[in-house]
């Protein structure tokens, strides 16, 4: 074949991959959306599910949602932001951060349901959480840490060393270097490790299932019993008690994940445009 | 004015006594033995890899930040061994200042970056910050430059402004001692004349050393100046430490007069 047939051939069908990815993710985008977009008006937010959720609202596995997400975020970053820390900053390589890095590698592997069961069998038996917001924000805690520690580690790693540089020739200590020259500059990698981290919460449904319940209330506290949206997502479509709330919720699911994605990237943006 | 010009104070003295560097097993420096002249400018020269950045790098321990270093020998600053166990290499840092090859500013405004220092060293008062802020900027004759564009971003300057800004920064935590580490390599001539006059101001307060790959640069600048080779390990070794114009016009090691003279290097 001669090099211009192959590469006008090349071009054809890397092109077509590029937009064969896109189409997939618009048939699926637009699909859900415009049968779930229709289902979506103030009755169905600001109402609980009635009749198993052939009737009413939502309003109950948002809050679900939100809660269990601010929960496992709240828990999970101060632990994988701290474990990057150490393990950039604090020790040279050695087997203990190789055992670390394997552990989280590890964890990131395991299969949702696994986290479920044992969040079913540690936060709600063994502690006696029951089914509750805090078994499941737990549990998913435990489930995000691998992504923030790994997207953590990655974004300290490339801040500029010049930056350590001058704040150690400052006199800075190790912690004020940390605080005031490698965090701000590492935020926007460690702000997209969470932002992954909210994304799976949002749309896990095997783990929570297991841990925070499927309880239509309206959760009252981080004890409750609650269902998240993916969960009832999954049960509306599962049981065949309602397609339409079903498409209802997922096209909500998208869009609420994609406010997160934006509304994310313009918080890191601003703030590292602060100054510039 | 100042405490350290005022007649009577003792001589800061600063230097090596027979020191090594190891990188792990490689030595990177061999028994280097060098005095400083106090309020003066001492200029480091060789050939590249010679270790000049390494030794500059002594006197404020930032050779501690790179895995494997090992130390042998004796450095001191104000007659303290700096590789002491109990030194405070925190307060030995904000004595031992140092200027890096190219400006290396945060991305934030004039201000913020001159005020990282004295905040890491617990300064809060607004006011006192904004005192040290216009002091070490007509210290380094950007004051006037910059004096209505403190909230603007740092970068936003010229090179020559920023490797100026730079230099202020270290002066915010009143250093006795400040290291160059090629600090006019990344800048235009101009930009490089600006700042050996400006070396030239702050060496009467100041022990200045520095390194330098620019031959002329050295010989304009520099008080001493200390030659530094690679011996047959590939270890750096002083070759000869003498007077600027010495070195330069009757140099004793014929190595010293062959780099010098550009046949090698």
């Amino acid at each position: 074949m001669n090099p211009s047939t192959s590469q006008r051939i090349a071009k054809v069908v890397i092109w077509a991959a590029a937009l064969l990815v896109i189409a997939v993710l618009l048939a699926i985008l637009l699909f859900i959306l415009i049968k779930g977009v229709p289902q979506i008006n103030w009755q169905f937010l600001t109402q609980i599910p009635r009749n198993m959720g052939r009737d009413g609202g939502i309003s109950s596995t948002i809050v679900g949602t939100l809660l269990v997400t601010a929960v496992a975020v709240l828990v999970a970053t101060p632990f994988g932001v701290g474990t990057a820390f150490y393990l950039t900053e604090y020790t040279k390589e050695s087997r203990i951060t190789r055992i670390i890095r394997f552990s989280a590698e590890s964890l990131a592997g395991i299969p949702s349901i696994v986290f479920g069961l044992f969040g079913f069998i540690f936060f709600v038996m063994y502690l006696k959480l029951g089914w509750s917001i805090l078994s499941g924000g737990l549990t998913m805690a435990v489930m995000i840490l691998p992504t923030i520690i790994r997207t953590s580690e990655e974004a300290i790693r490339t801040v500029p060393a010049p930056f350590r540089d001058v704040s150690f020739s400052l006199g800075g200590t190790k912690w004020q270097t940390i605080v005031r020259a490698v965090f701000p500059s590492a935020l926007p990698g460690i702000a997209v490790g969470v932002i992954l981290g909210i994304g799976r919460c949002v749309a896990e449904t095997a783990a929570v299932i297991l841990t925070a319940g499927s309880a239509l209330r309206m959760p009252t506290s981080l004890f409750s019993p609650a269902r998240t949206m993916a969960v009832h997502f999954y049960i509306m479509a599962r049981e065949g008690i309602s397609i339409d709330k079903a498409y209802g919720t997922a096209a909500l699911l998208i869009i609420l994940i994609l406010i997160i994605n934006v509304g994310a990237n313009l918080l890191v943006n601003r703030f590292v445009a602060k100054g510039k | 004015m100042d405490e350290r010009t005022s007649p009577g104070q003792k001589d800061f003295t600063i230097g090596t006594e027979g020191v090594s560097l190891y990188y792990g097993a490689f030595r990177a420096l061999r028994d280097v033995t060098l005095e400083i002249q106090p309020r003066s400018i001492t200029a480091i020269i060789g050939p590249s890899g010679c270790g000049k950045s390494t030794l500059l790098r002594l006197f404020n321990r930032m050779n501690d930040l790179i895995p494997g270093v090992r130390v042998e020998g004796k450095v001191l600053v104000d007659g303290a061994s700096v590789y002491d166990r109990d030194t405070d290499v925190v307060a030995l840092r904000k004595r031992v200042g140092m200027v890096f090859q190219k400006p290396n500013l945060f991305p934030s405004s004039v201000r913020d970056n001159l005020v990282v220092g004295p905040r890491q060293h617990g300064l809060k008062n607004e006011a006192q910050l904004s005192e040290i802020v216009e002091r070490s900027l007509r210290q380094v004759a950007l004051w006037d430059e910059v004096k209505d564009q403190l909230k603007r971003p740092a970068q936003s300057l010229s090179v020559g402004q920023q490797q100026r800004l730079c230099i202020a920064r270290t002066l915010t935590v009143e250093p006795e001692v400040i290291l160059m580490d090629e600090s006019c390599s990344a800048l235009d001539p101009e930009s490089t004349l600006r700042i050996e006059e400006l070396m030239h101001d702050l060496a009467r307060t100041y022990t200045i050393l520095t390194v330098t790959h620019n031959m002329e640069q050295a010989a304009r600048v520099s008080d001493m100046s200390a030659f530094l080779m690679m011996d047959e390990d590939r270890a750096g070794t002083l070759v000869e430490y003498a007077p600027t114009g010495e070195i330069f016009s009757n140099p004793k090691d014929k190595r010293t007069e062959a780099y010098i003279t550009g046949r090698f290097g």
